[in-house]
């Protein structure tokens, strides 16, 4: 259970979310740019560092429906996605996606963390000032989403069609337009637990 | 030295968003309403759980000048909120507050530490279900603004009269407005020809 009252049926940030609309503009704002804006980075690599962070910080909800984006603009390439988690040096993406990956890990432990060499490495492998700008905020957003869908203790079912329809919608929808915060259909099928 | 090329002479998480506006302006405008937006929590109150969350992140540009903000807010009273980094429990502030700062604590290391029991010791002491989602949040926005400014090994001066001015502009103008004043380098065009 929530630690506050939230709408039920609600999964995951959604829930606080429709509570406080007025955080709630900023948050997608942020989102949006970072994961969707223009950008020399991907937004399936861009979904990728989130994935990444989310799982590092052990949010269920944020790493699978963040997972989920970053596999459905990849046409669905679900295996990548988890061996990113799992490893992500061994994973078929380019070396300057994983020295952005390293980075995105240190900003997760704390900002402190990343050091020149960290950085000397990202941009040997071609990565710009702004990729390790945006990796940095995007690693530190999720570290602040994360504690939020967590710090409440929100409702996260375990539900891969849900994810996927959360996936498809933020690949075709993205993160600000209305109706983002209806329960999505799987979810709302299920009890809360 | 900072990790990028970023404007010089610029302090803490100004100098990033001066390089990066499209991400600067929510992060400006998520800041102002969760600090000064209309709450039963003071605008003091609040700076104080953002000053704390920082000191815990040890993130010394953040700290510092949430630190100001709060110490401006409550009449200029610094050594209250060194007080409350070293030890909020002996601290001459409401048990409400106390609470609250140790959902923020408990959030800092991860939001799965935040225990039913720390959000009940909130609720009897009135705190409302409101409140505690702006702690949380609060606390969590913090983590990500400490590790931007840290993550890119920012300037942060020492000088505590600068602190002493900024804690007393934002706390009477906001955030909004923080960054309008600042060279706005380009990051789509990016590169190098900014400053030398």
């Amino acid at each position: 259970m929530a630690h506050i009252k939230l709408p039920e049926g609600v999964p995951g940030i959604r829930g606080p979310m429709l509570i406080s609309p007025e955080t709630t503009k900023p948050m997608r704002d942020l989102v949006e740019v970072l994961l969707r804006g223009p950008n020399t980075l991907t937004p399936a690599e861009r979904e990728m560092i989130a994935t990444y962070i989310s799982s590092e910080n052990d949010c269920y909800y944020c790493q699978h429906s963040h997972g989920a984006a970053a596999a459905e603009h990849l046409g669905g390439n679900y295996e990548l996605i988890d061996q990113i988690k799992r490893d992500y040096i061994s994973a078929p993406v380019s070396a300057k996606l994983k020295a952005l990956l390293a980075i995105a890990g240190k900003v997760q432990k704390g900002g402190k963390n990343v050091t020149a060499e960290d950085v000397d490495c990202a941009k040997k492998q071609g990565a710009s000032d702004k990729e390790i700008h945006d990796t940095v905020l995007i690693a530190a957003a999720f570290c602040m989403f994360n504690r939020y869908v967590d710090g409440l203790a929100t409702w996260q079912p375990h539900d891969a069609e849900m994810y996927r329809e959360i996936g498809n919608r933020v690949v075709t929808v993205g993160y600000v337009l209305p109706g983002w915060e209806r329960p999505v259909s799987a979810a709302a099928k299920q009890p809360r637990d | 030295m900072a990790h990028i090329n970023l404007p010089e002479g610029i302090p803490g998480i100004l100098g990033p968003m001066a390089f990066s506006p499209d991400t600067a302006k929510p992060l400006n405008e998520l800041a102002e309403v969760l600090l000064r937006g209309p709450n039963s929590l003071s605008p003091g109150e609040r700076e104080m759980i953002a000053t704390y969350v920082s000191s815990q992140n040890d993130c010394y540009f953040c700290q510092t000048v949430h630190g100001a903000v709060a110490a401006h807010h409550l009449g200029g009273n610094e050594t209250l909120i060194d007080e409350l980094k070293r030890n909020f429990e002996s601290t001459a502030i409401s048990d409400k507050l106390k609470s609250l700062l140790a959902i923020a604590g408990k959030v800092q290391k991860g939001g799965l530490h935040v225990t039913s029991e720390d959000v009940e010791r909130a609720r009897q002491h009135g705190a409302t279900d409101k409140e505690i989602h702006d702690t949380v949040l609060i606390a969590a926005a913090f983590c990500m603004y400490n590790r931007y400014v840290d993550g890119l090994a920012t300037w942060a001066p020492r000088d505590p009269a600068m602190y002493r001015e900024s804690g007393r502009r934002l706390a009477e103008q906001g955030y909004v407005h923080s960054t309008d004043h600042l060279p706005q380098a380009n990051a789509n065009s990016r590169g190098s020809a900014t400053h030398g």
